[in-house]
């Protein structure tokens, strides 16, 4: 059975961290088209706090993601604090005291944590909102280990599913939100959410596909 | 960006230390840099009012820190909700052990913070109960009330609210003057230019010159049509043709009246607004019975105005009467 090494948190959450950076001023324009253009601002002042609360340490996955999420639920705030916060913060619960996740590990993960977001915030596929990619590739990833696809395969059926689910809000007019109150003005754009849930899906997926290469070749 | 700023990500934290400096007569500092209070709170024995919100829309909200007014506030960045633990340590430096009433608007990002920290708070045996403002007409149809953002209309809330808990209400009985004065405020806002977040340079959304966006909200949020700029009378005309039928308000009504300008207008143009907004109201018979004219809750530096009414009866006179003393209102 492949499995990534959970000590190689710090690897998975690098990527993470590296992802929102690269991409801040793309969120910000993304967000400012039918936002307040400020989605990639905060997004990276979380996480390149969490690069320096990390520092050089060898975490855990599970610690790592912790780290992310309070930093995000206590320092960011607005909406994406707490739904990006609760999001790291249930997947780190999920893989608390595993020394390596295989794929129904981090389809308990996966489940766990868009489970919480839908308690959170309400929203449903849709409404326009990062669900739109969360739900979809959720979905797809659990399908694909129920087919015994195996780790990598799944990873990249949820890859796939969340770069549609994002595509998919170009169409949608918002329901939640502050987009919500353009009613049909939302319509023919991205939505940041969806987008930079896109993003931190393929960074995460990427990363332990790449671990899961690494561990075959030792 | 024509801005008298330093650090454009440090905004926040510089205004909030000015601030400071100039009311420290009314406001302290908490453990917390994102959460002032009143100086008095927690006052023994009363329930603690806790507004909180994204900057930029001063005096909302630290502005309305004060005496018979709010405790403490949860200070966001510029337009972003503040984190659920600012809230929860709001709550905490608020809390006399009689409950907190959170009075707060209806914004995506507020209501899951402030539901996180509620349960935070819950777990330390802080009673904590809300009133969500959601009096901004033009958000969302009066059918669907409940997704109504709230605007200029909660500075009324919180005088209410903070008034029943200073004459010494129950967290019950605070909880239902605020609710009450919220049901019965109406607000509606213009604006004739859009706004800069600092930190991100540029106007998010465009007014053409000559054009108004009718309904704007106050970070920009489009509204319900764009429209050529008017006389102020026309624009006053027109504003109350779309608050007065929502509630409605009706002949014999007495109300409180409240004009804020929304950063960049100048204080003369709110009262060329209210000249005509008292004349219309004088014609249907509905009598001002306290008027509000000034810079009460801005969106940067928008230019545009909101005019807000609440209808007012025996007990939300009495609640709106007493005195305050904040930077936003002081009246004696």
């Amino acid at each position: 059975m492949e499995t990534a090494a959970c000590s190689q948190g710090a690897v998975i959450l690098e990527a993470l961290i590296e992802t929102i950076h690269t991409n801040a001023t793309f969120l910000s324009e993304v967000d400012g088209a039918i936002g307040d253009g400020d989605h990639g601002i905060n997004m990276d002042k979380g996480f390149l706090k969490t690069r320096v609360v990390l520092g050089d340490r060898q975490v855990q996955l599970s610690e790592g993601l912790d780290t992310l999420g309070n930093i995000l639920i206590n320092d960011i705030g607005g909406a994406m604090g707490p739904i990006y916060g609760t999001f790291f913060i249930e997947m780190a619960s999920a893989c608390q005291g595993c020394e390596s996740i295989n794929r129904a590990d981090f389809g308990q993960m996966l489940e766990r944590a868009t489970h919480a977001i839908e308690e959170l915030g309400g929203a449903k596929v849709g409404d326009k909102t990062l669900l739109d990619t969360l739900i979809p590739a959720n979905n797809a990833y659990l399908a694909a280990i129920q087919g015994d696809m195996d780790f990598k395969d799944a990873l990249r059926e949820m890859k796939a599913a969340a770069e549609l689910g994002k595509e998919s809000t170009r169409n949608l007019v918002a329901r939640l939100g502050r987009a919500s109150r353009l009613g049909e003005r939302s319509r023919g754009y991205l939505d940041a959410g969806a987008t930079s849930c896109q993003l931190i899906l393929q960074a995460m997926a990427d990363a332990i596909i790449n671990l899961l290469n690494e561990h075959r070749r030792e | 960006m024509q801005r008298i700023i330093n650090d454009p990500t440090c905004v926040v934290e510089d205004m909030v230390a000015g601030y400071q400096k100039c009311y420290s007569r009314l406001v302290l500092q908490t453990d917390n840099p994102r959460v002032l209070k009143y100086k008095n709170s927690p006052i023994p024995g009363k329930v603690g009012i806790v507004t909180g919100g994204g900057s930029g829309h001063k005096p909302a909200f630290i502005g309305y820190i004060g005496r018979n007014m709010v405790d403490a506030v949860a200070v966001g960045e510029i337009f972003t909700s503040p984190p659920a633990k600012t809230f929860y340590d709001a709550f905490k430096a608020a809390d006399s052990g009689k409950g907190v009433a959170c009075l707060y608007g209806n914004y995506a990002g507020d209501n899951m913070n402030v539901k996180m920290a509620r349960k935070m708070a819950e777990k330390d045996g802080i009673r904590v109960e809300t009133v969500i403002a959601n009096d901004d007409v033009a958000s969302a149809s009066k059918t669907e009330r409940e997704k109504r953002r709230g605007v200029a209309g909660e500075v009324l809330m919180w005088k209410v609210g903070a008034a029943m808990a200073a004459k010494g209400g129950s967290l019950k009985e605070v909880i239902r003057t605020a609710q009450k004065a919220i049901d019965n405020t109406r607000s509606v806002g213009i604006g004739l230019t859009p706004c800069t977040i600092p930190a991100v340079g540029k106007p998010n959304f465009f007014i053409e010159p000559g054009k108004m966006e009718v309904g704007i909200g106050h970070h920009g949020e489009p509204g319900m049509q764009v429209a050529d700029i008017k006389t102020a009378d026309e624009i006053a005309a027109m504003m109350l043709d779309i608050i007065l039928p929502d509630l409605p308000f009706q002949s014999g009504d007495d109300v409180v009246v409240l004009v804020s300008g929304l950063g960049a207008t100048p204080v003369m143009e709110l009262f060329i607004l209210y000249n005509r907004i008292f004349d219309i109201l004088q014609d249907r018979n509905i009598s001002v019975y306290r008027p509000y004219v000034g810079n009460y809750f801005t969106s940067l530096e928008m230019m545009g105005a909101t005019v807000t009414l609440m209808k007012v009866d025996q007990e939300l006179k009495e609640m709106i009467d007493l005195d305050v003393e904040c930077m936003g209102l002081t009246q004696f």
